[in-house]
């Protein structure tokens, strides 16, 4: 089984607990402003890997990952556009006992029977879903994003339903996702999820811009400056308000 | 008549209340401490704070650390007087203050005067700083009394002298004191003076008789050790300790240590003049103070504290030259903490979190080396100390004790950065390194170097190809590799046997068992570079641009290839096979004094002047542009990460390398987790990992670069600012601005 695969990198200490392997997709369906990896949105590209070369690859970092209690997370790109793949490589982690994990925003899912089947088949393999939850406002969604966010919401409680523990992740950026109304809007729905095991904001931050410019694509957010820490914290308290962690 | 100890009931009293073994009938501080060493498996919360003495003294070094860097560098210099152990009287930085007292001269911060490396050298650095050496000491060492340097020139071949010229073999120690040896300075808090004399008395009464060129040296050199023994009882007289005896409690053990290493330091100016393993052997002094009432946790803090702040004021008198080569002011008094024992237990005992503590208490410094012996088996607690104290100081470097246990024991210390040896049954003969990069342009060139444009190497046919062919290049570098290790040791060997005709290490030796095992260390820089250069070759196609003359001067690379420190094991083998090569053709060369063939991947911060001297080579580096520093990677082409980077380090096979490979590595502290208990997790995950794929030495900086680039513009901010090179730590603000750059530009891991 072969993946599009953006890149590797073997010290990822963010994306899930402990140390992280990461492999990046290639392609996703959003188009977000704030995009730090803008390099991964084209479907279909990317270097051609196999679960084996990957897991070969992953097995000679065992000794880091177990040390800290890590795993593999997929992120990208959109890891969801590679199901089939996902299953395959998840699968042989599960056979070496390591922790997986996919990183998404869920802008592909979809309730049609074949997606279902196949989402169905690939969480059984999958330890911990890190959801971005990128705007609960469906136009100011779309705007950021590209796409609206039904889907998306749907999916959040398809997690729900089906218990896959989630960290929810919110990118805080100034002026157009961190009005007070909509984190508590967002705050309220992530109190009606029953799978939510940690609530992280990520301070938007501008290491990404090179790779727009890269692309001969315009930056979006040129004039927005990171959050202050005061204002993340602010973030925190409203996302966290309702929820009742796991 | 000196008696044994055992046999005189008023010598028993020092040992009062410590367990028996064979240690009170031999000289065995081995088993001295495995017998009586309480390990501590608890957190940090213990610890105490500098005491107000502490707080005071420490004002007292920072403001002559100001005047020494207003002064241009130093500040004193001895222009008279010799250095030897007793050749100056006390001297203090406030009596009334300090636990522990002896400076190398009549003050504090005055830099002795040490000619017997070489005239020239001690000379040199004096005028460097506008000191002019006293006329009649210069007469001596130039008309009366030969020095180490002048030997080794007296012997040097024209072959010899073009290498080191051409900087293929450099940075040896020809002109200074070698260093790399490690007395067993405890042993003269545990036996008393008296005690070790009687028994190189007795060796000296037990040589063969039969008077061969190797029993007469034999001879001669224990008569130095016991004088050397007898003026160490004299250097603390004149502090008024009677150090001809045991020391009786914890303040005593800590300055017996210390007199010892003092005499050291002040008949020796060694490049590195390494401390050893005393911390866990101290503790158990202050164990028992503590257990009798008499000492309490902040009385024993602040004797480590004040341990520590002379083992700081450690300063040797060097050119500037010598300080670009080495960066900064370096004297790795190296100190190895913590290690597994034999038996299973963890070496680990309140004192090594104490001497971490110092990094609190005094703020952080290059000096001492803080060096942890690091075992996945440690206990958690100690591990996660020493990850705290990385983050917050940069200034402790690691060393895989689970790999290096099995060849030297578990009383072994670190000389320098990387160089392991058997606490006083063990010592090395310092082979500084030879330059594979420029090796490998002899190869091509057929001996002609590159930059000097003149034939150094042998005269070999030169590759004349337009596209260089992976084989025909092997096999020429295997020629020239060949020539390379023959010439190196031989250098070697001239060098070794002046140092210890005119240079020896009395008191050093002295504190060493009569047998010993000798190494000759030697050691390679460019690795990466050669690595990545074969693998141009071999992977994509490397075509020769020729100047005038037909000497290949430059590269030109179509194609891609694999890049060592990306775990990629197309490259990382032919880095693996260089280092096994290279070690396999130094052993068919005999080594003087019998010693033992060892080989280190080091460079310490020379990266940056053998880079210099080393022209374009075919991995696309550019002429003058630095080595990676050590086994390191060369910056910006490991694209996979830390791990990866890793884990091409530690498939370098340790067994043949077994005075060290240094890896040196930088990451802010986002890198490392989001909150400090992931970032602490993170990196004592980091550690075992390393340690389990059998890396052998990690350096830990923990920073953001903004702040090295602050410290640049304003260094009068950042006095203690503390970052790791290759196998030891420099105070950032004394690097050059070249020096700064490098370290900025190279070994940070900065993914988000």
């Amino acid at each position: 089984m072969i993946g599009n695969i953006h890149s590797i990198e073997t010290l990822g200490t963010v994306d899930g607990p402990g140390i992280r392997y990461i492999v990046f997709t290639q392609g996703c369906l959003l188009r977000c402003q704030f995009c730090h990896n803008a390099d991964t949105w084209e479907i279909g590209t990317g270097k051609q890997m196999s679960v084996s070369e990957i897991i070969d690859d992953l097995k000679t970092y065992l000794p880091f990952i177990e040390a800290s209690g890590g795993g593999i997370t997929v992120s990208g790109g959109e890891p969801l556009l590679q199901i089939p793949f996902l299953i395959e490589l998840f699968k042989e982690c599960k056979k070496l006992g390591i922790h997986t994990t996919i990183d998404s925003s869920g802008g592909c899912y979809s309730t049609n029977d074949h997606f279902q089947q196949q989402l169905e088949e690939l969480l059984k393999y999958t330890d911990l879903i890190l959801l971005d939850l990128k705007h609960i406002d469906r136009e100011k969604h779309k705007k950021l994003t590209g796409l609206t966010n039904e889907h998306i919401l749907t999916f959040a409680r398809h997690l729900s339903d089906k218990r896959v523990p989630v960290w929810i992740r919110h990118v805080l950026v100034p002026g157009t996702t961190d009005a007070t109304e909509d984190l508590e809007k967002l705050g309220k729905f992530i109190g009606t999820l029953k799978n939510v095991k940690k609530i992280e904001i990520l301070p938007y931050h501008k290491l990404g811009v090179y790779k727009w410019e890269a692309l001969g694509l315009e930056y979006p957010l040129q004039d927005v400056e990171p959050p202050s820490e005061e204002s993340v914290e602010r973030a925190y308290q409203l996302l966290t308000a309702e929820v009742q962690f796991i | 008549m000196v008696q044994t100890i055992v046999k005189d009931e008023t010598k028993m009293e020092p040992w009062k209340g410590f367990a028996g073994g064979t240690w009170q009938k031999e000289i065995n501080v081995r088993d001295f401490i495995l017998k009586n060493f309480t390990q501590y498996n608890g957190n940090d919360e213990f610890l105490a704070e500098a005491t107000p003495a502490t707080n005071e003294l420490w004002k007292q070094v920072m403001e002559l650390t100001k005047k020494e860097r207003d002064n241009g560098g130093v500040y004193d210099m001895d222009t008279e007087i010799v250095s030897t152990i007793t050749s100056h009287g006390p001297g203090y930085l406030d009596q009334n203050k300090e636990t522990i007292v002896g400076v190398q001269t009549d003050e504090p911060f005055k830099r002795s005067m040490q000619p017997f490396g070489g005239i020239r050298m001690a000379k040199a650095a004096l005028e460097s700083y506008g000191y002019e050496l006293n006329k009649e000491v210069e007469k001596i060492f130039t008309d009366f009394r030969k020095t180490h340097n002048q030997g080794v020139f007296d012997a040097y071949t024209k072959e010899m002298l073009l290498a080191r010229k051409a900087g293929i073999i450099t940075g040896l120690p020809d002109a200074y004191g070698r260093g790399r040896i490690i007395g067993d300075y405890r042993r003269v808090a545990l036996y008393g003076v008296d005690f070790l004399m009687a028994e190189k008395k007795k060796a000296h009464e037990s040589t063969s008789k039969i008077m061969t060129e190797d029993t007469i040296r034999l001879r001669e050199e224990i008569s130095e050790q016991y004088r050397a023994l007898n003026e160490l009882k004299q250097l603390a007289e004149s502090y008024g300790f009677d150090i001809s005896k045991p020391a009786s409690n914890a303040k005593e053990a800590f300055q017996w240590v210390y007199f010892a290493y003092l005499a050291a330091i002040k008949e020796q100016n060694g490049a590195a003049m390494s401390l050893g393993r005393v911390s866990t052997f101290l503790d158990i002094y202050v164990e028992r103070d503590i257990a009798s009432g008499t000492l309490t946790e902040q009385e024993a803090q602040e004797l480590v504290d004040h341990f520590v702040m002379k083992l700081r004021l450690v300063k040797f008198a060097r050119t500037p030259d010598y300080n670009e080569l080495f960066s900064g002011d370096p004297t790795w008094v190296t100190e190895s903490i913590g290690g597994m024992a034999l038996d299973g237990r963890a070496l680990v005992t309140k004192n090594s979190f104490r001497f971490l503590h110092t990094l609190d208490n005094l703020g952080p410094a290059p000096e001492p080396n803080l060096t942890v012996l690091w075992s996945t088996q440690l206990p958690e607690g100690f591990k996660k100390y020493c990850a705290k104290m990385s983050i917050k100081t940069s200034s402790i470097q690691y060393e895989n004790d689970d790999i290096m246990r099995p060849e030297y024991g578990d009383d072994y210390g670190i000389a320098c950065c990387v160089s392991a040896m058997e606490i006083g049954k063990q010592m090395q003969f310092f082979g500084a390194r030879a330059n594979l990069a420029k090796a490998l342009l002899y190869a091509i060139n057929g001996g002609v170097d590159e930059k000097l444009k003149i034939q150094v190497g042998p005269k070999f046919q030169p590759i004349t190809s337009d596209v260089l062919d992976y084989n025909e290049v092997m096999e020429s570098f295997d020629n020239m590799m060949e020539w390379l290790a023959g010439l190196y040791i031989n250098t070697l060997n001239i060098i070794h046997f002046m140092h210890d005709k005119y240079s020896y290490e009395r008191i050093e030796m002295a504190l060493h068992d009569t047998e010993i095992l000798r190494t000759m260390a030697t050691g390679i820089a460019g690795l990466s570079v050669v690595a990545d250069s074969l693998s141009a070759i071999k992977h994509a196609k490397v075509k020769v641009i020729r100047d005038e003359n037909g000497l290949a001067v430059d590269f030109e690379t179509e194609g891609d290839f694999p890049k060592y420190g990306n775990n990629d094991d197309r490259v990382d083998s032919i880095a693996v096979e260089l280092v096994q090569n290279f070690m396999k053709k130094l052993k068919k060369h005999p080594t003087y004094r019998g010693s033992m063939h060892t080989m280190s991947i080091l460079t310490i911060t020379s990266n940056v002047v053998y880079g210099k001297k080393t022209g374009n080579t075919p991995d696309g580096r550019r002429a003058g542009e630095p080595f990676a520093p050590g086994a390191n990677p060369m910056h910006g082409r490991d694209t996979k990460g830390t791990l990866a980077s890793l884990s091409s380090v530690a498939k370098l096979p340790y067994e043949y390398a077994l005075d060290g490979i240094s890896n040196t590595f930088s990451i802010v502290p986002k890198a490392l987790g989001k909150e400090e208990d992931a970032q602490i997790k993170n990196l004592v995950a980091i550690l075992d990992g390393y340690a389990a794929k059998t890396g052998h030495h990690l350096n830990v900086n923990v920073f953001n670069r903004e702040t090295l680039l602050d410290a640049m513009e304003h260094p009068e901010e950042y006095p203690q600012l503390t970052i790791r090179v290759s196998g030891y730590a420099v105070n950032f603000i004394k690097l050059t601005r070249e020096q700064q750059l490098d370290v900025i530009n190279r070994t940070f891991h900065e993914t988000m």
